[in-house]
């Protein structure tokens, strides 16, 4: 009984110390004068957990080093940033229930989360309802403009449309037949939508398109379909999803589908995490467009990727969606600076107009409450990273595609009341 | 000719994917009536030991021989997943035999349990304790019949359990500290990558056929050859059929229904591990692979007429060369000049979703008019 009372007082002198040290060795970080609480909501289990966990790790990271440089900062306080993690469990009815609980219970200021098109979409109504304020880090379809989200990810035109250029003016299959294989669901069809009208522009052919249902990995008709249709090779565009890449890329290399054949895929949903899964010996050649890209050569690029591996282990890698994720909490935080308040409102008109030096480069937060955004061309190398071959300026977001056929002509605009979510150009 | 015969060899490759994944269905719900949800699992399994075997397979002492990593790993899933069988037979099926509702809830749980379980144990232990089950199954089995029979078989029993826990453990921890990717649990997909000489194309009569879709074929022909030959021609295989007939006689004539039990449901479970190597050449191997193939397994069976091979033989072929035709609008290019309003409805489906419904579609309305699928049961266990 002594020996462990004894043990017991050892114990919590030990833990005493250690927290004494802990918020020594935080220097400046040792003297907030008041906490706020934000929330993230990503998927920690089920078939998203994968990819989600990732943007998880991302926003801590930012988080951490926010309050390493002496917190927000909002009239004259300095606040430290805690966060609740919520678990949306890769069910989408469970990202709005989750959001409602975080905004309710919680009265978190703003919440970071999601991935795919299905959670954004159903989270907005519970945004708009209560008129809280959702960051999304995701490349997406665009067609969508709510005054309660904030996009941080690539619209269309800031990624597939100069793809597709690329591909058809500068690629080595340049002036070649497309043929659009995605799987099947909002984001490959919206976006091959725009791809065909662009093609059409741009005077080229689309001479196939296929969708593979989720989950189904059987690629042989889709693999005979492309050798119908493109049998000298061409260009091929690939938004399938997940796992059904590896399915897709194994199956057409031994069907003969390779870059030294004539066949040149560009991936819009291949980043460096995926490549490493797919493996690099069946992308070598193939290409890919981001607007960040761990290959990067700038002093910004190469800092996050070294305090990523810091804090999560060497072997990780940074990819597109981490780097919108880390940009975000940061836009974040000076946009509550600048308005003074943590307070949604204030903080929404303040966001708009931000500029922040992202890994990728420059970035500004539009009317339309997306980020303008260099968009880069990269070839997948041996060593599973991307050679950059092109880089275009700062491309402006279009909430409305000018391509696709129902958002032709109009644009969203926040900062000004008649406008709004959708007016005609 | 030749779109003909590429035709043929795509509805082939589809159709022996989706045979290879059901063989073992076959048997298991085919002969004993058993509705196994967990046999997607068990194919995911045999995927897994794929992954493990090559991996083994590119350390120093093996690296030699890692061009025929691909041949080892078949018998190892056929081991791997058979013993998991025997071990869900053993445990949860056997009290569940009579009662299809109960089994469907607990074989799903099962799926549940081991898609969490390639989740969250280091696949290194994993082997580890699939090597000790391995042992503590069949180490017993092996003793002499004296021992058997004498009063202290229990502490053999207990004793070679033991034994196999400790080798279990030993295994598990020389694999993880030798194989680095092995000794921590990850919910992250793996790859198989095929040994250089399956890769690339072969070239029949002109037209250029992929090497690891032969592979396939080959390990299906393989597979549904041995099994027919081991129901037919083998002792045990005469029990199986017996049993399958008519449970009260065979077991009133001496033959033990308990052991045709674990040993019909090993080698179902164990064919779903062959296929889970036959389906790692194809894509990722991760833990919702099997859930991805289940309803096609059931869809064959069914379709082929419950406890008949030739007939789950048939319906895959079937079901591949119509998705061959189908998805790929094969139709269009055989028929080139058919009138217009044939050829729009044709062009509709003429992607693999599509392709999807109208197959599903085409089955049901089989079904409707032949309910019990292609090859019916006949004889007395049908009146039962």
């Amino acid at each position: 009984m002594r020996i462990s009372r004894r043990i017991l007082a050892g114990l919590a002198t030990a833990s005493l110390a250690v927290t004494a040290t802990s918020c020594g060795g935080g220097g400046t970080s040792g003297s907030f004068d008041d906490t706020v609480t934000v929330g993230i909501l990503h998927s920690l289990s089920g078939t998203m957990a994968i990819s989600e966990s990732t943007l998880v790790d991302t926003e801590k990271m930012a988080i951490e080093e926010i309050n390493a440089a002496g917190g927000v900062k909002v009239g004259g306080k300095s606040y430290k940033i805690e966060y609740i993690v919520e678990d949306g469990a890769s069910d989408w009815p469970t990202f709005a229930e989750k959001s409602k609980k975080l905004i309710d219970q919680d009265g978190v200021p703003v919440v970071f989360g999601g991935w795919t098109s299905a959670s954004r979409k159903a989270m907005l109504p519970v945004y708009e309802s209560k008129d809280a304020f959702l960051y999304y880090p995701i490349q997406y379809e665009a067609q969508e403009c709510s005054n309660n989200i904030f996009y941080t990810g690539a619209t269309p035109n800031q990624q597939s449309e100069p793809a597709t250029d690329f591909m058809y003016k500068r690629s080595p299959a340049a002036g070649g037949d497309f043929f659009l294989v995605g799987s099947d669901y909002v984001f490959p069809r919206t976006s091959n939508t725009i791809t065909k009208a662009q093609v059409k522009q741009l005077g080229g052919k689309v001479v196939g398109e296929d969708y593979l249902p989720l989950g189904n990995t059987e690629v042989a008709p889709i693999i005979s379909k492309i050798k119908k249709a493109l049998p000298e090779g061409g260009i091929i565009i690939n938004t399938l999803n997940g796992d059904q890449n590896v399915a897709f890329f194994k199956q057409i290399q031994d069907a003969g589908i390779t870059p030294s054949s004539g066949y040149y895929v560009m991936n819009y949903s291949i980043a460096e995490e995926e490549i490493s899964t797919i493996g690099p010996e069946f992308l070598e050649g193939h290409y890919g467009a981001w607007n960040y890209m761990m290959s990067i050569d700038t002093p910004a690029s190469k800092k996050f990727a070294k305090s990523f591996k810091k804090r999560w282990g060497s072997d990780r890698v940074v990819a597109d969606p981490q780097e919108s994720a880390y940009n975000m909490v940061y836009l974040w935080k000076q946009a509550v600076e600048d308005a003074g308040t943590f307070d949604d409102n204030a903080v929404r008109e303040a966001l708009v107009g931000q500029k922040f030096d992202a890994p990728q480069g420059p970035v500004e937060v539009m009317p339309n409450h997306h980020l303008s955004q260099t968009v880069r061309i990269g070839e997948i190398n041996a060593e599973g990273g991307f050679t950059i071959l092109e880089e275009t300026g700062v491309v402006l977001p279009q909430a409305w595609n000018q391509k696709h056929p129902s958002s032709k002509g109009f644009a969203c605009d926040w900062t000004d009341p008649s406008k709004g979510e959708k007016y005609k150009l | 000719m030749e779109l003909l015969l590429d035709s043929l060899f795509n509805g082939v490759a589809i159709g022996s994917v989706l045979l290879v994944a059901a063989l073992g269905l076959a048997i298991v719900f085919g002969l004993m009536g058993v509705i196994n949800l967990a046999h997607g699992e068990l194919m995911m399994l045999g995927a897994y030991t794929t992954y493990v075997t090559q991996l083994i397979f590119k350390l120093p002492i093996l690296k030699p021989f890692y061009n025929s990593y691909i041949i080892v790993s078949i018998f190892l899933a056929f081991i791997v997943s058979g013993v998991v069988g025997i071990l869900l037979e053993k445990t949860i099926i056997r009290k569940l035999y009579g009662s299809p509702l109960e089994t469907l809830l607990a074989t799903w749980g099962v799926s549940l349990i081991l898609q969490q379980f390639v989740r969250s144990v280091p696949l290194a232990y994993g082997t580890g304790l699939v090597i000790s089950l391995l042992i503590g199954l069949f180490l017993p089995t092996t003793f002499p019949l004296k021992i058997k029979e004498s009063i202290n078989f229990k502490y053999f029993k207990f004793s070679s359990w033991i034994f196999a826990a400790l080798t279990g453990v030993l295994t598990g921890s020389l694999i993880s500290s030798s194989v680095s990717k092995l000794s921590r649990a990850s919910a992250r997909n793996v790859d198989v990558t095929a040994p250089s000489w399956m890769r690339g194309q072969v070239e029949i009569i002109g037209t250029a056929f992929p090497k690891t879709r032969l592979m396939i074929i080959v390990i299906t022909l393989i597979s549904v050859i041995a099994i027919t030959l081991f129901l037919n021609q083998s002792a045990w295989g005469m029990r199986i059929r017996a049993v399958t007939q008519n449970r009260q006689m065979s077991d009133c004539l001496g033959i033990s229904t308990e052991k045709v039990d674990i040993i019909t449901f090993g080698i179902g479970s164990g064919l779903a591990g062959v296929a889970g190597v036959a389906v790692s050449l194809l894509g990722s191997v991760g833990p919702n692979v099997g859930g991805n193939y289940i309803v096609g397994c059931f869809m064959v069976v069914v379709l082929g007429g419950v406890g008949n091979l030739l007939g789950t033989v048939l319906a895959s072929f079937g079901i591949g060369i119509m998705t061959d035709l189908i998805g790929a609008g094969r139709l269009l290019s055989i028929w080139p000049d058919m009138p217009l309003p044939l050829s729009n409805t044709i062009n509709f489906f003429a992607t693999t979703s599509m392709a999807r419904v109208m197959i599903f579609a085409l089955i049901v309305i089989f079904l409707q008019f032949k309910p019990t699928g292609l090859f019916p049961q006949k004889g007395r266990m049908v009146e039962n």
